[in-house]
């Protein structure tokens, strides 16, 4: 049988402000550990998230650039869940109307054509703190410097069709973002980072076939090996009779080459609570 | 001199009758000899009394307004830098915040001297101020009763004349109810119109701070001082901050129209002491000029259920920070991560809060989002829209605070529902935003009855004046437990 992939991804763009997206704490990299977390990014009682203008304004340069639909008016809201380096318990992301709704980003194929991919949204969110877990026995440490970084999430279409083509199309938003101003780019810090949603189904078909979500790829080559392997063993999977379960898998650099994604688990979301929170702004529609 | 208003202490302190020092002094022996009412979890002499002297050097210096000076006492709901901040939970018992919220720094900045932190319902979460780490609070009036709550320290406080004024955090009736149930004056402001800063998160939507005193002129004294706006927290509104004190000279009760919900005078459980004062009160207002008129706000039965989705809600996310990961209560030897949370949790926070946490988080869990919280936001408009109709045809709204007196301790401890019904005529104006205050306005035997006023947005100015209009004509603001006054 024939198989086709299809692929979207998820990026995650850390965007170039000097302050975080929700307090006045620095945003440089590589401080001490907890020495740019404020009373707002520890999540002490009474304080509250003021949003940073600037992340707005870089998130709708963006939206511009990807001829995308601009919100009028955009909302945020919470993700909940108890994990330790999640100073709140809740993540402030976006779900209904993000800032950036629909756009598109045209890539350049190997054959000298261009193919438009489908940006589905792009929205406002803070990044988690970091858990490093080799301290002694099973104790965890906490940095939070990097809690509330402003993050834009890039959500494509699943319009990809293969690891070269989810590369090129990476490449391309890595370009344009860097160009813009809005995101250093700068990968092996973390500042642009990349999900990838893959599955299969038989050349032809129309249906989706299940996905599986893969995790830090934060690199162009890791992106495009990862991506393969996944192709390769979802396809072999079923073909030995097998199914796709939906689950995310996490990407090693280290055992990349026999097996690169593994389970993992992740803390249970318990509720996108979708209560708004009190950031709002108007910006001129086009 | 501790038992006068604040206005009177400014002139005694203006005329150098007593130093603000001699006036903290006397405050502090006085809440000292109140102890058996509970009303304070953490009193703070050293602080207070730097604050006395500074105050008295500022006067000595020609700078000093109508609150430089004159004690007062804090919800432990604001946080206040270096002093303890409990939020009468076991979860915070030993969290000492580390910067001022908004009301704090304003009313320090205005020249007022802290007391204390007065005691409250487990992060504002009750009515009766029962559910309380540090134990209940007892009603000046009768000290076998409740004060009401969430506020009830700072009502007893007040109530007892232990400090001249309190703040106040009002949620679903968290100052006007205690100010009823224990003879007071409390005003809810307009959502937005003080900040939340520094202000312990209950339900984000409805929280809002405000003062407590004897009568309408010392609300407005301590309005003045705690409104305004805060860039820290964005829903806060900047709209001018009138001098709600210099506003209530220009009282006229002729012509106001007041209307009457039907649905908060039909309702059922209403103690026949508290209708008939509430009556008389109408009468006097009438008497005075105003145009009294029935109006309907045909939603009133869906706002507590209503309430108790979209607060609940908030709370279980609001509290989820407190994890005993950064600060808080932490449990002992915790083997691994849910271990660390279950207990921390388990043991920090008591029955109610839990309750609520467990109420919001079905409530927003996926698959009853929509039929729950969903629905109680659209239905929270349909609130919304029958007051504004309603505020078409008259100026102010007037109805009884609580559906009865104070009720003996532990009475409704065990039965959440009938607890929750004692917020029915306060919780729709914070789901609509409105300010509302509470008066004294008589009796129901020996128990003190509180009238409400409900006011358009922003327009506090008119429910002081009202307020006061009304208090001119009556003393029962200056009646005190135990007698004379």
């Amino acid at each position: 049988m024939q198989w086709e992939a299809v692929i979207g991804l998820e990026l995650h763009a850390q965007l170039a402000t000097s302050t975080k997206i929700f307090s006045a704490a620095s945003t440089a990299y590589g401080a001490d550990p907890n020495t740019q977390a404020c009373a707002v990014d520890l999540g002490m009682p009474g304080v509250l998230p003021v949003l940073n203008e600037r992340a707005v304004r870089y998130a709708i340069r963006l939206g511009l650039a990807l001829d995308a639909e601009v919100a009028g008016r955009s909302v945020f809201a919470r993700k909940n869940y108890f994990y330790p380096d999640l100073p709140k318990g809740y993540q402030i992301s976006q779900y209904e109307i993000p800032v950036v709704g629909r756009g598109h980003l045209d890539i350049d194929l190997e054959d000298g054509s261009k193919k438009r991919i489908g940006v589905t949204r792009a929205h406002l969110e803070e990044d988690a703190g970091k858990s490093i877990h080799d301290g002694p026995g099973t104790l965890t440490r906490i940095d939070l410097n990097r809690a509330g970084t402003p993050l834009l999430e890039i959500v494509s279409e699943p319009d990809l069709r293969s690891a070269r083509e989810a590369v090129a199309y990476m490449k391309k938003m890595h370009s344009l973002v860097r160009y813009l101003g809005v995101c250093d780019g700068n990968m092996q810090e973390g500042s642009f980072r990349c999900d990838a949603n893959v599955s299969v189904r038989p050349v032809g078909q129309l249906a989706f076939g299940t996905r599986a979500e893969l995790k830090n790829l934060n690199s162009f080559r890791f992106v495009e090996r990862a991506i393969n392997f996944e192709i390769q063993r979802q396809i072999e999977l079923i073909e030995d009779g097998g199914t796709v379960i939906q689950e995310t898998r996490l990407y090693d650099p280290i055992v990349a080459r026999r097996a690169p994604c593994v389970a993992r688990k992740r803390p249970t979301i318990t509720a996108t609570s979708r209560i708004r929170t009190c950031c709002r702004w108007r910006s001129p529609r086009r | 001199m501790h038992d006068r208003t604040i206005a009177e202490l400014g002139v005694g302190l203006a005329q150098g009758e007593y130093s603000s020092v001699e006036l903290t002094r006397a405050v502090l022996e006085a809440i000292e000899r109140a102890e058996s009412l509970n009303a304070f979890i953490t009193v703070t002499p050293d602080i207070a009394l730097g604050q006395a002297e500074a105050a008295d050097a500022a006067r000595a210096r020609g700078e000093a307004g109508p609150l430089t000076g004159v004690p007062i006492a804090h919800k432990d709901i604001f946080c206040t830098d270096g002093v303890r901040t409990s939020c009468g939970s076991r979860m915070l018992d030993r969290f000492v915040a580390p910067y001022d919220a908004f009301v704090v720094e304003r009313m320090r900045a205005a020249g007022a001297v802290m007391v204390g932190k007065t005691n409250m319902d487990e992060f504002a979460m009750g009515s009766s101020n029962e559910t309380s780490w540090y134990g209940p609070v007892k009603n000046p009036w009768d000290v076998t009763t409740v004060p009401g709550g969430s506020s009830g320290g700072s009502a007893a406080a007040v109530a007892a004349r232990l400090v001249p004024g309190a703040t106040g955090t009002d949620t679903g009736g968290s100052i006007r109810q205690p100010a009823a149930l224990t003879g007071t004056s409390g005003l809810k402001p307009t959502y937005g119109r003080v900040s939340r800063y520094g202000m312990i998160a209950f339900a984000s939507s409805l929280d809002q701070a405000g003062p407590m005193a004897t009568d309408a002129r010392d609300l407005a004294i301590m309005l003045s001082a705690m409104a305004g706006f805060d860039p820290r927290d964005s829903t806060c509104v900047d709209h001018p901050v009138p001098d709600y004190a210099a506003a209530l000279e220009q009282t006229n009760l002729a012509g106001l129209r007041v209307g009457l919900p039907r649905e908060y005078f039909e309702a059922d459980g209403v103690d026949g002491g508290v209708s008939r004062a509430i009556e008389s009160a109408i009468e006097v207002l009438r008497e005075a000029g105003a145009e009294v008129r029935e109006i309907s706000l045909p939603n009133t039965e869906l706002a507590v259920p209503v309430y108790y989705v979209i607060a609940p809600a908030e709370a279980s996310s609001n509290l989820s920070r407190f994890d005993g990961v950064r600060y808080g209560h932490r449990c002992e030897e915790p083997v691994d991560l849910e271990d660390l949370y279950k207990r921390s949790r388990g043991e920090g926070f008591g029955e109610e809060v839990k309750r609520r946490i467990m109420v919001g988080t079905y409530a927003l869990s996926a698959g009853y989002y929509d039929a729950y919280y969903l629905k109680a936001q659209q239905v929270r408009r349909l609130i919304r829209d029958d007051f504004s109709r309603a505020f078409e045809e008259v100026d102010v709204i007037a109805a009884p605070t609580a559906p009865s007196t104070a009720f003996a301790l532990g009475a409704k401890a065990d039965d959440p529902v009938q607890m929750y019904l004692s917020d029915i005529f306060t919780i729709a104006v914070n789901l609509a935003g409105l300010p509302a205050l509470s008066i004294p306005a008589g009796f129901s035997g020996s128990r003190p009855v509180g009238l409400q006023l409900i006011g358009r947005h922003f327009d506090e100015e008119r429910l002081l004046s009202v307020a006061h209009g009304y208090q001119q004509r009556t003393d029962w603001h200056t009646r005190r437990p135990g007698g004379e006054g």
